[in-house]
């Protein structure tokens, strides 16, 4: 048992083999080769139909990929025989748009999935999920319902909900694009916050400052491959491809 | 002229006019008649208290079971729609559009009579039941494409969030994408219950003993026992009453469901 858990411990959290990704013919990943390690924090950046947000909605299969292998602490998300439930227990996903339920008040949108995909018992569920409120700032809230609260709000109400099914990973896909400039540091101080806890996370996001400080990797995606990586301050400072260059000249 | 003069001259008009009608049909109306035919008081004390225990009770009861059934089906109907499994949606469809084409009367023709001699079956409760069973499976026909569209409205990134949290398919319906679904549906629903009040109005036409008849074959039987057009009067007031306080309950529960959108 110990050994195997090393064994997990060592392997990558998301590793990602020659990913391919096709919407009919168009063809929106082209061989992707992609790790995150264990309290890694990986910011992937780019232009708009580079292919980012694909990739990361194949790490836990909301997208189907077409050819290539997703592996998740090891384990193939792309096998048939894969618990996909079970594994997605494990990676938190945090959306553009929150995605929060919006017929359920705060803490019940905390404690639903923990019921029925982890069986946690109610008083179990709603200790945790306060838990979580507090740890984003919104522990007065837990009666709200969604469109009471801002969208700052709202999506930190969102990480919380991942993280009240205790994953050992966190997804973000552009969580500061839908919303309005002065809630997008609240948002981005929570997840800053659980960075420096050591959680292990891959950030698709246009906020060039939060990938410089706070990542500890910048993986830059056009047309479909990833074309340059590193150190965020190499990679955002001093960029060695023309594509990164170009990209970087627009949004710096 | 000037323009606002113009506008009082020609809303005077439309007045003028509205008076005229109203006058000629107050004059050229036979009031007695109307009165004796219509709104006779000895007529109309003779169908109390049969038409609330009896009749009014039928119709509400009848409603009820339509409804339900027809909910019930139909949610079965809309999901067999979104099946990845083909001959479900095939038959899901063809289902649909076969009883949104037919009469309902016909439908209730057929349960009260072909059926049961083609098949040789004595539906429960008689030809009321059988009338009963048709009009669930023509209300589960609306009641399917509605909540299909309720479905298909609620936003993807719903199901995805749910999904992406852990919980399987069948959870993810039933916790996330149907009760939003009902929501958005509410107003055509009250659509088919209000349809559906007056369709019971059909199940005349399986016949149906003293005690099981709802407003309308009530009111038709007593125009024929007293040869007095009254208790249809009464039967169409019934029905407002009915109808009036479920349009306003349901939206009242709009404007709560409001509160989670």
């Amino acid at each position: 048992m110990a050994a195997d858990n090393l064994l997990q411990k060592d392997r990558p959290a998301i590793e990602v083999r020659n990913l391919c990704k096709n919407f009919g013919d168009n063809e929106v990943l082209k061989g992707i080769d992609f790790h995150v390690d264990q309290g890694e924090v990986v910011c992937v950046i780019g232009p708009s139909g580079s292919g980012k947000s694909t990739l990361l909605r194949c790490v836990n299969r909301l997208e189907e990929p077409t050819s290539g292998t997703v592996l998740v602490e090891g384990v193939d998300i792309t096998d048939p025989e894969t618990d996909l439930d079970k594994i997605r227990t494990r990676i938190g996903m945090v959306f553009q748009q929150f995605n929060l339920f919006p017929h359920l008040s705060v803490l019940r949108n905390l404690t639903l999935a923990q019921q029925r995909a982890k069986k946690r018992s109610k008083a179990e569920a709603e200790e945790i999920a306060r838990k979580n409120l507090e740890k984003v700032g919104l522990g007065n809230r837990e009666n709200a319902y969604p469109a009471q609260l801002s969208g700052g709000q709202q999506q930190r109400v969102a990480i919380a909900r991942a993280l009240s099914m205790n994953p050992d990973m966190m997804l973000f896909d552009e969580p500061t694009s839908a919303l309005d400039p002065e809630l997008v540091g609240d948002v981005l101080g929570v997840m800053r916050q659980l960075a420096d806890e050591g959680m292990t996370m891959m950030v698709v996001t246009h906020e060039m400052g939060f990938a410089r400080e706070v990542g500890d990797r910048v993986v830059f995606m056009d047309g479909g491959v990833v074309v340059e990586q590193g150190d965020p301050k190499e990679v955002l400072g001093n960029p060695q491809h023309a594509r990164t260059q170009a990209f970087l000249s627009k949004v710096l | 002229m000037k323009p606002s003069a113009r506008r009082r001259l020609f809303r005077g008009v439309l007045y003028a006019v509205f008076v005229i009608v109203l006058a000629a049909v107050i004059l050229v109306a036979d009031w007695e008649a109307i009165q004796t035919n219509f709104f006779n008081p000895q007529v109309a004390a003779a169908a109390f208290p049969d038409v609330i225990i009896t009749a009014a009770k039928n119709t509400i009861i009848y409603t009820a079971i339509a409804f339900v059934g027809g909910l019930i089906l139909g949610l079965i109907l809309a999901l067999m729609k979104l099946s990845p499994v083909a001959p479900y949606r095939w038959v899901a469809t063809a289902y649909v559009e076969i009883f949104r084409g037919l009469p309902a009367l016909l439908v209730i023709f057929g349960f009260a009579f072909a059926v049961p001699i083609a098949f040789d079956w004595r539906p429960p409760g008689g030809s009321a039941g059988a009338g009963l069973i048709a009009l669930i499976i023509v209300s589960a026909a609306y009641i399917a494409e509605t909540l299909r569209a309720g479905i298909e409205a609620v936003p993807a990134g719903q199901r995805e969030a749910a999904r992406s949290l852990g919980m399987n398919p069948s959870w993810t319906m039933v916790s996330v994408v149907l009760p939003q679904a009902f929501r958005i549906v509410t107003p055509p629903l009250t659509n088919e219950l209000v349809i559906l009040i007056k369709d019971t109005s059909l199940l005349f036409i399986a016949g149906m003993a003293l005690g099981e008849r709802e407003l309308t074959t009530f009111a038709r039987d007593s125009v024929s026992q007293m040869a007095n057009a009254t208790p249809l009067v009464i039967a169409a007031l019934m029905y407002l009453i009915i109808t009036l306080p479920l349009t306003q309950l349901v939206a009242k529960l709009e404007r709560h469901n409001k509160r989670g959108r």
